[in-house]
């Protein structure tokens, strides 16, 4: 796949672990502190289309899945990062991909993300006087 | 605080202009925006949250209540999805009976749009036509699926119910008439001097606007980008018949408009080729899936109004632990911060109305007398309180 070895050599080392369940598909996992560097060299780097993150609640980490489409070459990258459970944040990508700002205040109001150096961190989906603490989409939450 | 951005004009949460909940603060200098906030949740459900508690063939039920005008493309999106972490190849005649209803939406989607973008423009001669030629769109939907909206045909290795071969004249009369109507209403909204006034050079997108906030669909076609995840990422039956992409280069509103309407005739295409291709494919309809096993996949289709992407995760059990839905709207709205800033408040809605944000119009009445046990009021009953409600009100 032309765009694994793309990313293999500009991210190298940083790389923790590829998969590829099939041809169109691939995830590859970076750890918390080479995250910026990772986005970077998807999006401005390969030119990868930002489609959407995901948040998912892993009960003893959270992880959060930014995926990015490369529609010629028909493949979807997904960044994975893991966080930890006690003090889950990461920072945030408003300032390069400007439509990344509204999924980052819903991760952060749905699951207690925070988002370091958001520009706009409030409420999005939610009601302004909703309880703080409360993340109705994390599993302890039923 | 910026002395330009004292006046705010709200727009919403409940608005006229807007057929669903949400909220627009219009900071305005004058009659010019010079800025924007969009403010969401005013319908929130938490499907995401629900899909954890279905069981994964329940799930497409749920999903294709997201919308009710893309009531098709969320569980296309969902069961590729799970097509995916499956590695399963769904059988031909799925394939084509996936791409005939995705593409009989298209049709009634776009003169749905279409007819609006009249109304808002206070316009509702576009907006009678375009509805008028939208009707029988459905009712073959009906008659094919049995709804005119929430068809709940498609599951995960296939569809639910197949499409008779007496059906296929009937679908093929309608749609082969729809043709000629369509490139009437089109040159008529195109030679138009009221609506190319309203909407040319209003509401321009640049490619990089595009890329900047990930819009995708019919908004970043009109400007240009050419992207479609029909041919880019081919599902169902869109790699076998033939068809082109269409693009435009102004990224204006006229752009978006031209784009939509000429997409019908690229939608009428593949609805015919599939009708041709129906009574030759022969073979199961759906592929038998018992166990979902652990794992993840991506799936996304084409909806009307651009790309829908869902993100699915199992651990084995027979729900979803993650369900992660992101409509096209959720893109394209935010796309408000390039195109309506510096334009006037009265274009504001317009602009709104471009992106084709979704609305929901699916409501039918079945008064139901249970002691008796017949239903009370047939279409002529229904059409004649209607009439008679009219003259009461014309008479006092």
């Amino acid at each position: 796949m032309k765009i694994l070895e793309q990313l293999k050599e500009k991210l190298a080392d940083k790389i923790v672990k590829i998969e590829q369940p099939n041809k169109t598909r691939l995830y590859i996992t970076v750890d918390r502190k080479d995250l910026s560097e990772a986005v970077q060299a998807v999006f401005s780097g390969l030119g990868g289309r930002y489609v959407i993150a995901s948040a998912v609640d892993n009960f003893d980490n959270f992880e959060i899945l930014y995926h990015f489409a490369f529609d010629r070459e028909n493949v979807m990258v997904s960044l994975r990062v893991f966080l930890e459970r006690e003090k889950p944040e990461v920072e945030s990508f408003a300032a390069l991909i400007p439509g990344i700002a509204y999924i980052e205040r819903e991760m952060w109001e749905l699951f207690g993300i925070n988002f370091l150096n958001h520009p706009n961190l409030k409420h999005f989906l939610l009601p302004v006087d909703w309880p703080e603490g409360n993340y109705p989409l994390r599993k302890a939450n039923g | 605080m910026d002395e330009r951005k004292k006046v705010v004009v709200p727009i919403g949460p409940y608005h006229p202009l807007l057929e669903e909940p949400e909220f627009f603060s219009l900071y305005c200098d004058g009659e010019r925006v010079v800025d924007m906030e969009w403010e969401a949740g005013y319908n929130h459900r938490g499907i995401e949250k629900l899909a954890e508690n279905k069981h994964w063939d329940q799930v497409p039920f749920l999903v294709e209540r997201i919308c009710g005008i893309c009531s098709n493309s969320h569980p296309v999106a969902y069961c590729n999805a799970v097509e995916d972490l499956l590695g399963l190849e769904i059988p031909e005649r799925a394939k084509y009976l996936r791409s005939l209803i995705s593409e009989m939406e298209r049709v009634h989607s776009h003169l749905l749009w279409v007819g609006l973008a009249g109304h808002f423009l206070g316009y509702n001669t576009v907006f009678m036509w375009a509805w008028k030629y939208r009707e029988p769109v459905l009712d073959m939907f009906e008659l094919i699926t049995g709804n005119r909206n929430n068809y709940g045909i498609m599951k995960i290795g296939g569809v639910r119910r197949d499409v008779a071969d007496e059906d296929i004249p009937t679908l093929k009369a309608v749609f082969g008439g729809l043709k000629g109507k369509v490139e009437m209403l089109t040159k008529a909204v195109l030679d138009d001097p009221v609506l190319a006034a309203r909407l040319k050079g209003v509401g321009v997108l640049t490619p990089q606007d595009i890329r900047d906030y990930g819009a995708v669909g019919p908004v970043a076609r009109a400007s240009g980008v050419d992207i479609d995840v029909r041919r880019d990422s081919p599902y169902a039956a869109y790699d076998r018949v033939d068809w082109k992409v269409i693009t435009q280069p102004d990224g204006d509103l006229l752009a978006r408009a031209v784009v939509r309407l000429l997409e019908i005739f690229e939608s009428l295409k593949i609805i015919d080729q599939c009708l041709e291709a129906l009574p030759r494919v022969r073979g199961d309809y759906a592929a038998e899936v018992r166990e979902i096993p652990p794992g993840e996949g991506i799936g996304h289709a084409e909806a009307l109004r651009g790309e829908v992407f869902h993100y699915i995760r199992s651990d084995g059990s027979n729900r979803p632990v993650r369900h992660k839905v992101r409509a096209p709207s959720y893109v394209n709205i935010p796309t408000f911060k390039a195109s309506c800033i510096g334009e006037t408040i009265a274009d504001v809605a317009i602009i709104l109305a471009g992106v084709d944000p979704c609305y929901c119009c699916t409501e039918r009445v079945a008064v139901y007398d249970t002691d008796r046990k017949k239903t009370m009021y047939t279409f002529d009953d229904l059409v004649k309180l209607s009439q008679e409600k009219t003259r009461k009100i014309r008479h006092g």
